[in-house]
């Protein structure tokens, strides 16, 4: 037994490949967080002033809210005064092209196996990258702009599609929602905004890359998605940073509406910097994703492949306020050394015959702390509303803890809601087979974690299921002795 | 091929062989007959190289190295292989995919390049046919849900991919009907060769009908108390147990 976990341990002590910083000059704000600074960054964005108002107002009912404390996650206090709230490479002002892109900036891309330009011509996704606090290139506008696909960055949209960020942005996630949407609302530098025309598919994967590179800053991005009447979009999100002794925050907000039957597709691979095996730096991950099924028939489905960051603090939730309208929910959440999760997912049905589904892995390595916390709630008028969740928990070491906590809400007499959990530890007797076989203690962890997480990586896109499994696999790895 | 000296080997601080040797020359089928509890899948282990057991004297040479010496996967890789008593459940990987990793792991290990999938399919669908194995058996996850026959002739058939030199069969017969049961040993004589060996563990004679040993050994209490050829077998098939209990302690009395 002792030996088994000793192999275990070292077989899931691996180091976190995307640890550079890029050497780029980058125009940052100094630290600190007043109504100042807020008009400085909205200024430095040129933003209209209907968007500074607004901000301020998110920033002033901010000052009235107390950070959340019922997560099941420790850290110390964040000082909100000492995270510069804007930091952004320089010389990127209107780009026009990638040709424009800072070469440095490009290879730090080309190091975390996204090069731009390839994805440009082979891949078909169409990619939105934002570094620290502004988006720097969207590739494949042109296209997509032909079928009435709107692609840019948050900022972009602010500019050219003001009625669609006014309509839209703070109606899914108000300002006043949480401690961390309020803040983000207050301090947002960017994001993606995709509009997608009635009856549009869109032909190709929608991604941004998301990357914090500047030390001492805090990233706070804010996408929108609006699906109108029978349209359809998948949308990628990926996320790395550097290696850093102290922890940087990351408070984001992502929007969704669909239309009548309209069906939206959002997958993340989240792997921001983790932390140490001491667990000292990381990244704090606060997000709050919220999606609205407004239409009948409408679909919402969130993906997610969580490995980074040092605490993770997320509930990509649905409101199914059309008739008939489905939510979706499949979640693989890996923590190991010190790390802490408490991610989830709220499914809140209003209309008739709505349906969710939630699937959600936790996987717990090291001295980790994985929970999942999920809220069904059917309303009065959701007659006839059913969810099935299944939650399992797979423990890879004897010091770390999975929890569950499901919460369920029924207020009218015809909805069925069914939840399932089961918690298993990689047996040593899995091990051996695998060893016997010639396969050694690494690659059959790897092995034993993707098969558990399999039904949620299914899930993905195919060119972003490749990744995620071999992401699974190396945060895992290590030496075995 | 391989040689057993005076292995003794313990558990959790219990000491369960004591002092086996054997000896086994490629193109032998040797069959190690006993109680339950007599040491049988402890000596199967120790072979394998599960961790939990210390050998605590002795010494075992395979091929000319060192067995004793090598990791569990080095030992497979080096062509020892052991179809297990009670194989386990591995949720959501297919079978498929893991016998590829495991005929992967094997060919890197010889310095090969790994099977493209044309060939590894080619190789596939011929082991299939020779053992009469379905393909929707293949696509399922590995063992899970699999009936104790299922399990067995999954066994069998990574057995067959991977082409070992020494093959131990941990109780191959328990659980099988007598279908199964011919089934099965029936692929085991297909893999048979002049440059491989059999080490078959059973506590039953039905299974050695089919395969006919060269060598019969009893095991109890840790020790091999009797060597023979299969008329041993059928001497305890008629007789059971008892009288070469009675012997043994006998001898341990004396
Ligand atoms: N993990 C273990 N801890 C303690 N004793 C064990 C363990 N595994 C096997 N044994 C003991 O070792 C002895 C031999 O077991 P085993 O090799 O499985 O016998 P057989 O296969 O011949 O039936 C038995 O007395 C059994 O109880
Ligand atoms: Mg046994």
């Amino acid at each position: 037994m002792k030996q088994e976990l000793n192999t275990l341990e070292e077989t899931v002590s691996g180091d976190y490949k995307y640890g550079f910083v890029t050497d780029i000059e980058t125009d940052v704000i100094p630290r600190g967080l007043n109504e100042e600074v807020i008009r400085m960054l909205s200024e430095k964005k040129n933003e209209p002033s209907w968007m500074l108002d607004w901000r301020l107002k998110a920033y002033r009912h901010w000052l009235t809210m107390e950070e959340p404390k019922w997560p099941n996650v420790n850290y110390p206090e964040i000082d909100y005064q000492d995270i510069s709230y804007y930091a952004a490479p320089k010389n990127k002002g209107k780009l026009k092209g990638l040709d424009e892109v800072d070469p440095e900036l490009l290879r730090t891309f080309e190091k975390l196996g996204i090069s731009l330009n390839e994805q440009k011509r082979l891949s078909g996704v169409a990619v939105d990258v934002v570094v620290d606090s502004i988006s720097v290139a969207t590739s494949f506008k042109k296209q997509l702009a032909d079928i009435g696909i709107i692609f840019c960055s948050i900022s972009e949209a602010i500019q050219k599609h003001p009625e669609l960020v006014r309509k839209y942005m703070g109606s899914i996630v108000p300002a006043t929602d949480n401690f961390f949407a309020a803040l983000n609302s207050a301090v947002f530098t960017d994001g993606s905004f995709c509009y997608i025309p009635k009856g549009v598919r869109c032909p190709m994967e929608l991604s941004t890359y998301f990357r914090i590179n500047t030390g001492n800053s805090g990233q706070f991005e804010r996408t929108l998605i609006i699906a109108e009447e029978g349209s359809y979009v998948s949308y990628l999100e990926g996320c790395t940073a550097p290696q850093r002794d102290e922890n940087q925050l990351h408070a984001a907000v992502v929007e969704l509406i669909a239309m009548r039957k309209a069906e939206i597709k959002y997958s993340t691979v989240q792997n921001w910097y983790p932390g140490d095996h001491n667990g000292k730096g990381g990244i704090y991950n606060f997000v709050t994703k919220r999606g609205l099924c407004l239409g009948d028939y409408s679909r919402i489905s969130w993906t997610q492949v969580e490995t980074g960051s040092a605490i993770t603090w997320k509930y990509p939730s649905v409101i199914l306020k059309g008739d008939h309208s489905v939510g979706e929910f499949y979640s693989v959440a890996l923590t190991n050394h010190y790390q802490q999760a408490d991610t989830g997912t709220k499914m809140i049905h209003l209309g008739k015959n709505t349906k969710s589904r939630i699937v959600a892995k936790g996987i717990s390595a090291g001295y980790s702390q994985n929970s999942y916390r999920g809220l069904v709630r059917a309303g009065k008028n959701a007659a006839g509303a059913r969810n099935y969740s299944q939650c399992d928990s797979l423990l890879l070491s004897d010091h770390c803890g999975a929890h569950t906590f499901p919460y369920i809400e029924v207020k009218n007499a015809t909805s069925v809601v069914e939840h399932e959990a089961t918690t298993s530890k990689i047996g040593e007797d899995q091990l051996f087979y695998c060893k016997q076989r010639g396969i050694d203690a690494e690659t059959a962890v790897a092995l034993i974690v993707n098969g558990f997480a399999k039904e949620v990586m299914n899930q993905l896109p195919m060119e972003f299921a490749i990744e995620a499994k071999k992401l699974l696999a190396v945060s895992l790895e290590g030496s075995v002795g | 091929m391989l040689s057993i000296t005076n292995i003794h080997a313990s558990i959790e601080g219990k000491q369960i062989l004591n002092g086996i040797n054997l000896s086994i020359q490629a193109g032998e089928i040797h069959a190690i007959m006993g109680p339950n509890g007599s040491g049988k899948s402890t000596l199967a282990a120790v072979l394998a190289g599960r961790e939990q057991y210390e050998v605590t004297e002795g010494a075992v040479t395979f091929l000319q190295k060192d067995l004793l010496e090598m990791s569990p996967e080095d030992r497979a890789r080096e062509g020892v292989f052991l179809a297990f008593q009670y194989p386990v459940e591995i949720p959501g990987v297919s079978t498929t995919n893991f016998i590829k990793a495991a005929v992967n792991e094997k060919r890197k290990y010889r310095g090969e390049e790994p099977l493209d999938a044309v060939s590894f399919m080619k190789l596939m669908k011929e082991k299939m046919a020779m053992l009469r194995i379905d393909q929707s058996l293949l696509s399922r996850s590995i063992n899970e849900g699999f009936s104790g026959g299922e399990k067995k002739r999954n066994e069998i058939f990574q057995m067959a991919m991977l082409e070992p030199k020494l093959m131990i069969l941990d109780e191959m017969d328990s659980g099988l009907d007598i279908d199964a049961l011919r089934i099965v040993a029936n692929g085991i004589n297909k893999l048979r060769n002049e440059n491989n060996a059999i080490l078959i563990i059973t506590h039953y004679q039905r299974l050695l009908d089919y395969l006919q040993p060269d060598f019969v050994h009893v095991l109890y209490n840790g020790r091999i108390v009797r060597s023979g050829t299969k008329e041993l077998a059928m001497e305890l098939e008629e007789n059971g147990y008892d009288f070469i209990k009675e012997e043994a302690n006998l001898i341990t009395a004396e």
